[in-house]
């Protein structure tokens, strides 16, 4: 019996994981296409910001789901286009122009809210769960996993494409090429700023979907500053997983066991440890995570260099 | 008259502009030396002026959008931040731990490191001088004074050193892990009000309060404005020359020039890292230090609100150079008064200050690429 009430305690908390991943998992999938063309894109968090917003308040408008996701990648977009002017066009410090659209994301989102939304107090309908077939009746697994909503599975399904994207085309290949070897691309006839800019635009696309999940998906409001340091989660996850999309899902997927484990914590009254090391437990991880990867040798080796025509 | 760009990264491409900085040609006539720097600060000032107008047409456009009476919201903001002596000595006393931590970060920028934490460091600072404050009972109060300011200095170079470190042996990327210790920092905070440093008698999470004889002097009475300011200034100072006239700032700039090539010339790579992200991290805990002996007199967990980000905006906008800092601490100090009077007077979200931050960094960035450009004809 004892073993039974374990099981089913791990398996909820690691299905909670997944949850608690998604966000963290899209926004990580962006920002390695992203960095594996050589653009460091620090904004994340503000993106994010950008898109939880924008989702919720097409929803709140529209009452539905999709046009809000769509919102939410075309603010994600315009967002990344902002960043791709900056850092790539005329080649400013890409973590600066990083810093300022976390600034932007925090204060026009907080700005607009409070504007607009702040006295409502309404939330919105989010995305339902859809129980997969057969699977969802396995016991202890199936409620577990497979009565979640469709953003949660649709992970497994960015992280594919992902590495498809970047392995098997030829669009993803010289993406790469970009960010080892720009010159080679120049002098092969390619546009170097072109693939940056969808590197870009793919990635800020998909952290805003990241964002949308947490008014749509998760919590069904939108609460200034929500996204509380994920979107700067991800950028470490992108290191811990040396750039690779099927890396980021697995070590997104750690730190949702981390915030899932906080949560089940949290509640454990008698636990003799003050809440708060509980709550500082993803970013001392994220800190332990940097130190472990140590040899940085598979980071793209003109991350962050803008790049110059001879 | 080409400076070094603040933004260039590593291997980039300024390689030369170190060595022009300093020394101005010394004209034999003190009338042209004197017109040499009127045209040397005119083409230092007019493009941070520039961008911070241009990103107030555009916060205006978007007040505009939404609905606010965006002139009408300027003449507030204008008209009342520096109304009378109280209502600037308010901006002055703003100013001052935006100016200790922009000067700070104007240090650790020119070596290219990127200390996103100075949030973190500040809160570590108001930690270690809050229990020096509290405890100590007997001591000279100048001496307890002293020892609350260095150590915050000291706390807030530890939390910082901590970054450094982990980049220095582990590669670990300063970004993240400065970012990651603000929130420990705060998460810290939280902790420390609502257990050890609590104050038994207060219902609220906080700290004891200091006694009276520990405050921070105030020289501009019935003001609040105390001599955190004047430290700020003196600092900003001590901070240029140390970059810009001390062989020991030279190497610090040249490790954030090209470290390859301040390797090559037997600088200590590494030792100046540590060097510059632990003068931001001591700046920016003797601005926590500042703030709980100047203002707030105890500790709780929002003594203050993003004064370590801000800072980032301030050091960029004076183009990494301390004694720019002074201006652009004052500048977004009043943007700051300027955005608690729109919300008093015109119902306009405080929050809209960090748009106006966001932008003024970005039309700086816009205005150098300018620059930039029109430097290089040869392209």
């Amino acid at each position: 019996m004892q073993n039974v009430v374990h099981l089913s305690f791990a398996v909820t908390t690691v299905a909670a994981a997944w949850r608690l991943a998604t966000p963290i998992v899209f926004a990580a999938i962006g920002e390695t296409i992203s960095e594996r063309a050589g653009v460091i894109n620090i904004g994340v968090e503000g993106i994010m910001l950008l898109g939880a917003f924008t989702g919720f308040a097409t929803v709140f408008a529209t009452q539905d789901l999709w046009f809000g996701f769509a919102a939410a990648i075309g603010a994600g977009l315009l967002a990344g286009l902002l960043f791709a002017f900056f850092s790539i066009t005329i080649k400013a410090n890409q973590i600066v122009v990083g810093a300022a659209l976390n600034l932007l994301g925090l204060g026009l989102t907080s700005f607009l809210f409070r504007t607009y939304f702040v006295s409502t107090g309404q939330g919105v309908q989010i995305a339902p769960a859809l129980d997969i077939p057969i699977l969802s009746d396995i016991p202890y697994i199936g409620p577990a996993f497979f009565r979640q909503n469709a953003l949660v599975y649709s992970t497994v399904l960015v992280v594919v494409a992902a590495r498809f994207l970047l392995r098997r085309t030829a669009f993803g290949l010289t993406l790469r090429a970009v960010g080892e070897h720009p010159k080679a691309v120049d002098v092969a006839g390619l546009s170097v700023s072109l693939y940056r800019y969808c590197a870009v635009l793919i990635g800020s696309a998909l952290a805003a979907v990241g964002g949308a999940y947490l008014t749509l998906a998760h919590a069904n409001q939108f609460v200034e500053a929500m996204t509380s340091g994920r979107g700067f989660i991800a950028l470490a996850v992108v290191v811990f997983a040396r750039w690779s999309p099927v890396g980021a899902f697995f070590v997104s997927l750690l730190f949702g066991l981390f915030y899932a484990l906080q949560l089940v914590l949290q509640a454990e009254p008698n636990l003799g440890v003050p809440y708060q090391a509980l709550q500082a437990l993803p970013y001392v991880v994220t800190i332990i995570a940097l130190v472990v990867v140590r040899n940085r040798t598979d980071a793209p080796s003109m991350l962050g260099v803008p790049y110059r025509k001879a | 008259m080409k400076r070094s760009s603040p933004l260039a990264v590593p291997g980039g491409e300024s390689g030369l502009a170190v060595a022009d900085e300093n020394s101005p040609p010394l004209g034999k006539m003190g009338q042209a030396r004197l017109l040499h720097w009127a045209t040397r600060a005119l083409k230092a000032i007019l493009p941070p002026i520039a961008a911070v107008a241009l990103a107030l047409l555009v916060s205006a456009a978007l007040l505009a959008f939404n609905g606010f009476p965006a002139t009408d919201v300027f003449t507030i903001m204008v008209t009342g931040v520096f109304h009378d002596v109280r209502s600037t000595s308010e901006v002055l006393l703003k100013a001052t731990p935006l100016i200790l931590i922009g000067v700070g970060l104007c240090v650790a920028f020119r070596c290219s490191i990127w200390n996103i934490g100075a949030e973190g460091q500040l809160y570590a600072g108001a930690i270690a001088a809050t229990a020096v404050g509290v405890s100590f009972a007997g001591l000279p109060a100048w001496l307890h004074i002293a020892l609350i300011l260095a150590a915050g200095a000291a706390a807030g170079a530890f939390w910082a050193a901590i970054a450094g470190l982990l980049r220095i042996f582990f590669n670990a990327s300063e970004i993240v892990t400065t970012i990651m210790l603000n929130y420990i920092a705060i998460i810290l905070t939280d902790f420390l009000v609502t257990g050890p440093l609590k104050d038994p008698a207060a219902s609220y999470p906080q700290s004891a309060k200091f006694l009276r004889d520990l405050w921070l002097l105030r020289f501009l009475p019935p003001t609040r404005l105390h001599i955190g300011i004047l430290i700020a200034v003196a600092l900003a100072v001590a901070a240029y020359v140390f970059l810009f006239r001390s062989s020991a700032g030279y190497a610090v700039r040249v490790v954030g020039i090209n470290p390859h090539a301040a390797r090559y010339a037997g600088i200590n790579v590494p030792k100046n890292i540590l060097l510059a992200i632990a003068i931001s991290g001591a700046m920016a805990g003797l601005a926590g230090a500042v703030e709980i002996d100047g203002v707030t007199f105890r500790l709780y967990q929002d003594i203050s609100p993003g004064y370590g980000f801000e800072a980032i905006a301030v050091a960029l906008l004076a183009n990494n150079n301390p004694l720019g800092a002074i201006f652009s601490g004052i500048l977004f100090a009043a943007l700051r008064s300027g955005s608690e009077l729109m919300q008093i007077n015109a119902q306009v979200p405080q929050v809209l200050v960090f748009v106006i931050q966001g932008l003024v960094i970005l039309s700086v960035v816009g205005f150098a690429a300018f620059k930039r450009q029109t430097a290089r004809p040869a392209e």
